[in-house]
């Protein structure tokens, strides 16, 4: 693209498509804040189209900000595409090889009848001149981009060699207006912040979203009646049951891995103890017994302990217990402040709020490297850590001046990806299990 | 901690508490007919009314601050706990719910029970001065209703209270 002009078209091009993709964001803008050098690159050809009109959504684009944004991949800008394959055998492996890529995506597109359209695709090794995928994904026509998230995740899958966890969702809670004029919004979404969704809406605040292990339910906490409470909410029938509204506070639900317990923190016994409630029955067990707050309760992946924030030692701090009650063991010495805990589906690392001074950021506590922790967020206010289920990718929430905010994060804290709501706050980012087809 | 560092921490506790006492005089001038706002007078003093909820310069104030991360009734609001309790002693069919709140920093769960802790120092503060239990109902908020929402100290001091509101007179 050597004509200026035709530069300039093609940058108007862009731009209107920018904003293309923000109105059907409804709100959400999706930025990339920094980028990692060392990634591994990576080009998605543009997909061809065999017939028919052109599909609503750029696959490629969207399997480029997925393997952009999860830091492990350095998508080859659409711009400096100079060929356009849509088959490996119209690869030229030499102009990928002068590019410096490791890897080219190739795809095309293809009517599946009744609303229906099929994704071809194939993921080559340019040194080796080696297919390592040929797949084809079939998705409806207003759910592309779910087509592009699943051959995100099957790339993500062969290169890496764990399973991806772009074609995931997410929940949040949105606060928009002051006073009377509140408005609290429970929404899920596309682990990119698209396709919202409005589950739950109430004038009194809403908090603390939790997924059933299956993605069916959300539990979460409503003050919609004054006083805290938990529900259950089918996201896709809306159904809603009350699981507890006993004095005091009702707070910090949080599913057992098999999803027939939940864990919460209840306050009706004079201050605020770690409980586990069995699903089936509504059976309440006591697991701790002190007069600090005891909160935020987080299972490991077992289902056997339970790890929690706890100000017994004065501040607080992790600690974690038998999921049947017993002593608690603190796992948290480093930092004035530790509470949050989100743990990694292989219970290696656990993510954490850790506050020193009026700086809070998300730390990450490797239990492989003896208790080292390492900084994913710059702070000063970040809060509510959720790992993504491969554990690739974290979400926190932040504030950008009056704004609340969410961030996705690399688990090495270099590429960082701002989900913006545009009127209000976002918070309490929750990310959703793997999605059961 | 050393000597000096107790005399040191003494001399500022006095230095606060001055500064304290003096502010008080200026926020809270004795009303012309109500009631005194000492604890040891407000008992000798005639019975409240649901009018002097709007009218009485002590009963009038129904917010009470906390240091950050603290639970403590600072000594400067002892005064508003007494004239509320004599309130509830004088109204038995009174009832009031204790609102906790939070600044922002920390997380929203552990705030929750940082909240209702600081509804409960208020609850037993009231209950020690002869609020009844019965009359009080805590219930915390956390961060979740700010009064005040930019990112900085003097912000956050207005957002850690107890709001005193009243739900029967």
């Amino acid at each position: 693209m050597r004509n200026p002009r035709l530069l300039l078209a093609f940058l108007m091009f862009v731009c209107a498509g920018l904003f293309a993709t923000q109105t059907q964001a409804q709100g959400l803008t999706v930025q990339i804040v920094n980028g990692v050098p060392s990634a591994i690159p990576i080009t998605v050809v543009p997909f061809g189209q065999s017939a028919g009109p052109p599909p609503s959504v750029d696959i490629a684009d969207v399997v480029s900000m997925d393997l952009n944004r999860c830091g492990k991949f350095r998508a080859l800008p659409k711009s400096e595409i100079v060929e356009t394959p849509t088959v490996g055998g119209e690869i030229k492996f030499p102009t990928w090889q002068q590019l410096k890529q490791d890897y080219i995506v190739v795809g095309k597109t293809s009517d599946a009848g009744n609303g229906a359209l099929r994704a071809d695709f194939e993921l080559w090794d340019v040194n080796r001149q080696q297919r390592l995928l040929g797949l084809s994904i079939t998705g409806q026509g207003s759910d592309l981009r779910r087509v592009a998230h699943q051959i995100a995740d099957q790339i993500y899958q062969k290169i890496i060699g764990v399973r991806g966890a772009f074609d995931t969702r997410i929940a949040y809670v949105t606060a928009v207006g002051t006073g009377n004029n509140s408005q609290y919004s429970l929404i899920i979404a596309d682990s990119d912040g698209y396709n919202p969704q409005t589950v739950v809406r109430s004038r009194e605040p809403l908090l603390s979203p939790a997924w059933s292990p299956d993605g069916s339910k959300i539990a979460y906490v409503s003050f919609e009646h004054g006083d805290s409470a938990i529900y259950l909410q089918d996201v896709t029938t809306g159904a809603r049951r009350l699981l507890s509204n006993k004095r005091g506070i009702n707070g910090a639900p949080k599913f057992s891995p098999d999803g027939r317990r939940l864990a919460l923190s209840l306050s009706f016994e004079g201050n605020p103890e770690i409980y586990v409630m069995d699903l089936g029955s509504g059976a309440l067990t006591r697991i701790t017994d002190n007069l600090a707050i005891d909160t935020e309760p987080e299972w490991t992946p077992d289902g056997a302990n339970i790890v929690f924030t706890s100000d017994r030692s004065g501040k607080p701090q992790l600690y974690e217990v038998s999921a049947s009650g017993g002593a608690a063991q603190r796992l948290t010495f480093q930092g004035q402040y530790n509470a949050d805990a989100s743990i990694s589906y292989d219970g290696n690392q656990i993510a954490m709020v850790q506050g020193n001074g009026n700086v809070y950021r998300i730390a990450i506590m490797d239990k492989s490297l003896g208790g080292q922790v390492r900084f994913v967020s710059p702070g000063n206010l970040d809060e509510s850590p959720s790992f993504a289920p491969n554990a690739s990718m974290l979400l926190y929430a932040s504030t950008e001046g009056p704004h609340g905010v969410l961030y996705a994060v690399s688990d090495d804290g270099r590429v960082r990806q701002r989900l913006v709501l545009s009127d209000g706050d976002v918070r309490e980012p929750a990310w959703g299990p793997y999605r059961q087809h | 901690m050393n000597a000096t560092a107790r005399i040191t921490l003494a001399a500022l506790l006095c230095v606060g508490l001055a500064a304290c006492a003096k502010k008080q005089e200026v926020k809270a001038p004795p009303p012309e007919s109500g009631p005194p706002v000492s604890t040891e007078t407000t008992t000798t003093a005639g019975a409240y009314t649901p009018a002097d909820l709007d009218t009485d310069a002590c009963l009038r104030q129904r917010v009470i601050y906390f240091d950050f991360d603290k639970d403590v009734i600072k000594p400067e609001f002892q005064q508003i706990i007494a004239c509320h309790a004599k309130y509830l002693r004088d109204r038995p069919m009174a009832r009031m719910t204790l609102e906790g709140n939070t600044d922002e920093r920390g997380t929203r769960e552990y705030n929750l029970g940082l909240g209702e802790r600081r509804g409960n120092a208020v609850m037993s503060a009231l209950e020690a001065d002869g609020g009844q239990a019965s009359q009080m109902n805590v219930v915390s908020y956390g961060e979740e209703r700010p009064v005040c929402r930019e990112h900085n100290e003097d912000c956050w001091s207005k957002n850690r209270r107890v709001e005193i509101v009243y739900t029967a007179k």
